[in-house]
Parts: C-alpha cells; sequence; structure tokens
C-alpha cells in the first residue's frame, strides 16, 4: 500500500508538469486551432536560459521571473512572424509551420551550444519530508504546489479579467469576437505569451527534478503534453490539468507493475482508447459542425 | 527554357568533374607516406566518444611522426565523420579504401557502427583496430579484426566478481539501460556470475535513458534492499539515475561499466562512493599512463584525456609498432604482427587472444570526493 502511495505520488510529480506545458497547447489551440509543436522547445529555452542566468548566481525567484518574460517574448514573436502571416492559410500549412519552427529552435540551440547535455546546477536543496514509510522529495512537492497553484490563477485569470474573458470569446468565435470591439491580435499574443510562460516555468521545475539539459529535452516532454491535452479534451483547461495528471501516474503505474519498456505504450494507448470512446476527450464537448 | 537547358548542362558536367576527381589514383604503390584510415563519429549524438578517440589517433601519429615515422615513412591520418550512422560508416569505409588506398584502418569507435564495418574489412583482408567498439561479435567477423577495449561480457564478469570478492555483496539489484546492447549485455553477464558465485539478483529492470524519471523503477528497487546497484549505462542517464537513488532514499553501494567515465563532470554527487570498471585510471603511476596523459593534456588545452581517447592512443600504437615488427605495410603479415602483439600500453600490458580480444587487467575506480581513485585491479 505504501509502495502505491509512493507511485502515485511518483506520477503526480511527473504529471503536474505535463499538465503545466498542456495548458500551452490546449490554450493556444482553443483560439487558433493550431497545434503548436514549437510549444515543447519553449521548456528547453527557458530551462536553457536559467541554466545560464543560474550560473552567473542569479537568485532562484529572479530566474523564474526573467526566464518566464522572456520566453512570453519569444512566444509572442514566434507567432507574429511564423504564424500569423499564415493566420488565413490552410491548417495543414500551419501545422508545417510549427514542426519547421520546433525544428529551427532546436537545431539553432545545438549550434550555439553543442548536443551535449549541461548538468542543471542544484541551488534550491529542499530536504524530504518522511510520512510514515512514505517519502516526499522537496523538490516533487514543490512541483506540485507550484503547478496546481499556476493552474488556479489561470482559471481565475480566463474568467475574471478582461483579457482573460476575450480569450474565451475569441475561441468560440473569433469574427463575432472582433465584431464586438475585441482586439483579435493583441488576444493571441497573449495567449502566446501566457502559454509560453507556463512552459518555461515547466521547463525549469523539470530540470531541477531531472538536472540534465539538452537542446532535445522538450521534444518528448512536449509530446506528452500535446497527448496530455487529448486526453482532456483539447482546448479545455480542466481536461490539460486531468490529461497531464493521468498521463503521470498512467507512466509511472506502468514502470513500476508492468514493464518500463511498455510504459509509452500504454500511456499513448490510453490515448487510443479514449478517443475511440469520447473522440472530443474526456472533458471535451463534442461539437457538430455547422454546415 | 534556353536558361534551364544550360542550367542542366552545367549541373551535369560539374558533377561528373566531382566524379572524376572522386577516381584519382594514389599515385604508385611505394609512395612515400603511410596512409591510415580513421572511421568515428566527429558530429551527432555520440561525437563526444568519437571526437576523444580520434584525439587519441592524431596524438600517436604525431608523436610517431616526430620520431621519423613508421619503417621511415611519416603516417598519414585520413578521417571521414560516421555521425554514429551504419551507413554513413559503410561509406567512410569505402571511400577509405577504394579512393584514399589506405595501408589499415583504426575505428569504429561505436560498437553497431563497428560491426557495419567489420564484414567488409574482413573480406578484403585489411588490419582494423577497433579502439572502442565492445560488442563480442566485432573480432569474430575475421582474423583482420582487433579491438584495444575488454568486451561487454567480460566487463560485466569483473564487476561481478568484485563486487562479491571485495565488497563481499550478498544481494544485488541491476538497474540497466535497454536501449542498444551495452546495458542488456553487461547486465546479462554481471547477472550470470553473480547469481553462479552464489550470490541473489533481488530486481533487474531496464530502464530508457530517453525518459528522465526512474523514480518509479527505483521504488520498487528500494522494497528489495540490495547490498549493491549495478547501473550499466552512459554517463548522462548515470547521474540522472544517482541522484534520485538518493531521492528515493536507497542507502547500497552502485557499480558500474566504463560508459561511467566522464560522469564526475556532470553531477559528482550523484555517484559519491560508487565503483566502476574502467580502460584505465588517470592516477595509475605507471610512467606510460602518465607521459601520455601529460603529453595530452599538452596538445589538447590541459583538457584531460577520457578512455575513449586512452584507447584511441592505443590502438594507434599497436597498429604502428606490429607495421615496424613486420617491416612492411603488406596486409596480411601486420595482421600476422598483429596478433603476436605484446605491448605495454596506456589501458595496460596487451597481448591478443586467437580472436582478436586483449588480454588485459581491468581497473576498478571509485569516485571518492567527486574524483576518480583507483581502487584495485582485476
Amino acid at each position: 500500500m505504501e509502495k502505491l502511495i509512493q507511485q502515485l505520488i511518483n506520477g503526480l510529480h511527473v504529471g503536474s508538469i505535463y499538465a503545466l506545458i498542456a495548458l500551452g497547447y490546449t490554450m493556444v489551440y482553443g483560439i487558433i486551432k493550431l497545434i503548436n509543436f514549437a510549444h515543447g522547445d519553449i521548456l528547453m529555452i527557458g530551462a536553457f536560459l536559467a541554466y545560464f542566468m543560474l550560473s552567473s548566481g542569479l537568485p532562484i525567484w529572479a530566474v523564474i521571473v526573467i526566464s518566464a518574460i522572456l520566453c512570453a517574448l519569444i512566444g509572442m514573436a514566434i507567432e507574429k512572424f511564423a504564424y500569423k502571416p499564415l493566420r488565413n492559410a490552410p491548417r495543414i500549412s500551419a501545422l508545417i509551420t510549427a514542426i519547421a519552427v520546433s525544428l529551427f529552435i532546436q537545431n539553432l540551440f545545438m549550434i550555439l551550444f553543442k548536443p551535449d547535455p549541461k548538468p542543471f546546477p542544484k541551488t534550491v536543496s529542499l530536504g524530504s519530508l518522511s510520512l510514515g514509510g512514505i517519502r516526499l522529495d522537496g523538490i516533487t512537492i514543490l512541483t506540485i504546489v507550484v503547478s496546481v497553484a499556476l493552474m488556479i490563477a489561470l482559471e481565475i485569470f480566463i474568467n475574471k479579467t478582461m483579457i482573460g474573458k476575450s480569450m474565451k470569446a475569441t475561441s468560440q468565435d473569433s469574427k463575432a469576437a472582433s465584431l464586438m470591439g475585441i482586439n483579435i491580435n493583441r488576444t493571441i499574443s497573449v495567449t502566446f505569451a501566457v502559454g509560453s510562460m507556463l512552459a518555461a516555468i515547466g521547463g525549469i521545475l523539470f530540470s531541477m527534478a531531472y538536472p540534465l539539459i539538452d537542446p532535445y529535452m522538450g521534444t518528448m516532454p512536449g509530446l506528452k503534453a500535446f497527448v496530455a491535452a487529448v486526453l482532456g479534451g483539447i482546448g479545455v483547461i480542466p481536461g490539460a490539468m486531468i490529461g497531464g495528471f493521468i498521463m503521470g501516474i498512467a507512466e509511472s503505474l506502468t514502470k513500476a507493475y508492468i514493464s518500463s519498456q511498455l510504459s509509452d505504450a500504454v500511456v499513448f494507448g490510453i490515448l487510443i482508447v479514449v478517443l475511440l470512446v469520447k473522440p472530443a476527450g474526456l472533458l471535451g464537448k463534442n461539437t457538430k459542425e455547422k454546415v | 527554357m534556353k536558361f534551364k537547358k544550360l542550367l542542366a548542362i552545367g549541373m551535369s558536367l560539374t558533377l561528373s568533374a566531382g566524379l572524376l576527381a572522386g577516381c584519382g589514383s594514389s599515385g604508385s604503390e611505394e609512395s612515400d607516406v603511410i596512409k591510415i584510415g580513421g572511421i568515428a563519429p566527429t558530429t551527432g549524438q555520440v561525437s563526444v566518444y568519437g571526437n576523444a578517440a580520434v584525439r587519441g589517433y592524431q596524438l600517436a601519429v604525431d608523436e610517431y611522426n616526430e620520431k621519423g615515422g613508421v619503417l621511415g615513412k611519416q603516417i598519414e591520418l585520413v578521417v571521414y565523420d560516421d555521425k554514429g550512422d551504419n551507413n554513413e560508416a559503410v561509406n567512410a569505409y569505402k571511400k577509405l579504401v577504394t579512393s584514399d588506398k589506405v595501408d589499415a584502418i583504426i575505428g569504429g569507435v561505436i560498437s553497431t557502427n563497428t560491426l557495419a564495418v567489420a564484414p567488409l574489412a574482413a573480406r578484403e583482408g585489411i588490419p582494423m583496430i577497433s579502439p572502442t567498439g565492445t560488442a563480442d561479435d566485432i573480432t569474430k567477423a575475421g582474423e583482420n579484426i582487433f579491438r584495444s577495449c575488454f568486451t561487454d561480457p567480460f566487463q560485466g564478469e569483473i564487476v561481478a566478481r568484485f563486487a562479491l570478492e571485495d565488497l563481499e555483496a550478498k544481494k544485488a539489484a541491476i538497474l540497466f539501460d535497454q536501449e542498444g546492447d551495452y546495458g542488456r549485455g553487461l547486465a546479462d553477464s554481471f547477472e550470470k556470475t553473480f547469481s553462479e558465485a552464489g550470490g541473489e539478483i533481488v530486481a533487474k529492470k531496464g530502464f530508457n535513458p530517453n525518459d528522465k524519471d526512474y523514480k518509479s523503477i527505483l521504488t520498487e528497487i528500494k522494497a528489495t534492499n540490495p547490498d549493491v546497484i549495478f547501473i550499466p549505462a552512459y554517463y548522462n542517464s548515470v547521474s540522472l539515475v544517482g541522484s534520485q537513488i538518493k531521492e528515493v532514499g536507497i542507502d547500497a553501494t552502485l557499480l558500474g561499466g566504463d560508459g561511467w567515465d566522464g560522469v564526475i563532470e556532470i553531477d559528482s554527487e550523484a555517484v559519491e562512493g560508487g565503483y566502476f570498471a574502467n580502460h584505465y585510471a588517470t592516477d595509475d603511476p605507471n610512467p606510460v599512463v602518465q607521459n601520455f596523459i601529460e603529453s595530452y593534456k599538452a596538445k589538447y588545452d590541459g583538457e584531460s584525456p577520457k578512455s575513449f581517447a586512452a584507447l584511441g592512443y592505443d590502438a594507434a600504437v599497436t597498429l604502428f609498432e606490429a607495421m615496424e615488427k613486420a617491416g612492411t605495410t603488406d596486409k596480411a603479415k601486420v595482421v600476422e604482427a598483429l596478433k603476436a602483439t605484446d605491448l605495454e600500453l596506456v589501458s595496460g600490458k596487451t597481448k591478443f587472444d586467437e580472436v582478436g580480444n586483449p588480454i588485459k587487467e581491468v581497473s576498478i575506480i571509485q569516485v571518492v570526493d567527486g574524483q576518480y581513485k583507483l581502487a584495485t585491479k582485476k
């Protein structure tokens, strides 16, 4: 029993990072119907920026803030230069562009900083709690708390602020929203900024737990977060969180009780099963296309 | 339209010019240089290993050339990049043999690439020595294929014996890199040796190096309460596994193979107190070792040579000495001389067995205060 609880906690740790990244995928998809494949690479950029700032001796809270702001700017720039010109193009063009942006970022970082993994500085040494036979590592607690807090903040932001409401409006019907006087371009920019911020923080939390960073580090978490977003219902914010947690726990339990070779197969298998039963994802609404 | 035609003609001209250039003959049979071909991944995912090996080759070549070369001729080293890819390795081999007409080959570096090239070299009878290809089958390809490193099964056996005899371990857990032959090969031979000698393997689990989270597997291992954990994997994963072992709260001695070499630069705390098998120890007082380290550091701005560099150097020296002994670069005679090798090298006193694998001691190294320390030789 204790072991099972320990495994669930392990799963929640990874899952909350997937959930953070999944939020960005889901928000962007909700607004412009684009799967932003470069999103996982923003996580990598966030981790790299943090690596350089920590190495130069900045305190961790400042590093998280600066890295998040810089990634927000990078996310906005990517949207402006790569996706905005294609806004009225067929969806497939934007999708291919997103893959190209992802490859571009990875290769750029490979040229700039070499492909060899770099050790991420251990700045925060948190102890660990032991409750009976269950051991809670400081980083695990921090990751889960920070992720959940950010998700709650995001829910409040979307439902209570003006810009958040205009995001919702844009995702429901962007034409009608712009007729109502909502600035669509600004709304989309803000969406990218917020999503990229969450990815950057996710990247720093990820590197604190697994202190090795390289230019490809965003690929696999990015892919799994995307699956988490689809699993929960793409475009639905609580869905992204639930999807992330399910992914993390499924992965952890598979590794523990079946085999680590099958963990990815099981996780992606769950996705297939869910999509067969509920094509719109767990919390997605089945919308009929109006013709 | 006209422009397109012109372009096509121009294109085909440049192409054929390139082809013709490729067919240039490489002078007479009695050239005044000895050409040695190198195959190594100098770019790509495994370039860290390839570049270390190539630096070792180059150092040996420079030293011999300063002393007047081999058989009174200067050595010319031609290295092609295989990018860690089998097709590229075969292309590199073909280029070396057909257009550069090399007298011998040092390479490849990664086991799978070496396995791709070895059968081709065996057919041509060209002397080939792989510095670091540890997969068992490499040298079985032909009698002209040798290697400077010990094999994977041998290494796993030595570490198991060390755990039983020196650490008096009773219960061992194995956590191996399940991607590729390296981790699996070491894990299997460790398991065999350890359990046959009366030890108990309490857990044997593979992990995928691309997942960075091993806590689920480690939580399972913790429950089996092992004395030692054997982790045959490459140093990047080892550092992550090691730090998570501490996180989960397992108190066991960590053991590993030569893939650990380089782990202290990533995270020495993670493996503090652990032991691993390696080809040579930097703190070995043997003058052969110390001279090598000194000249390597002088040539490459103070960089400390990893075992891949030492093996690259050893492979080149083994080959040059065999050529000297044969008194010719004739392929068959060089192969015969290689078989009779008996040299004091950086990675230990080396002879070859009938298959072409070196017979030599293994250094067991401990990580103490974030530094490598030679614990024992087995």
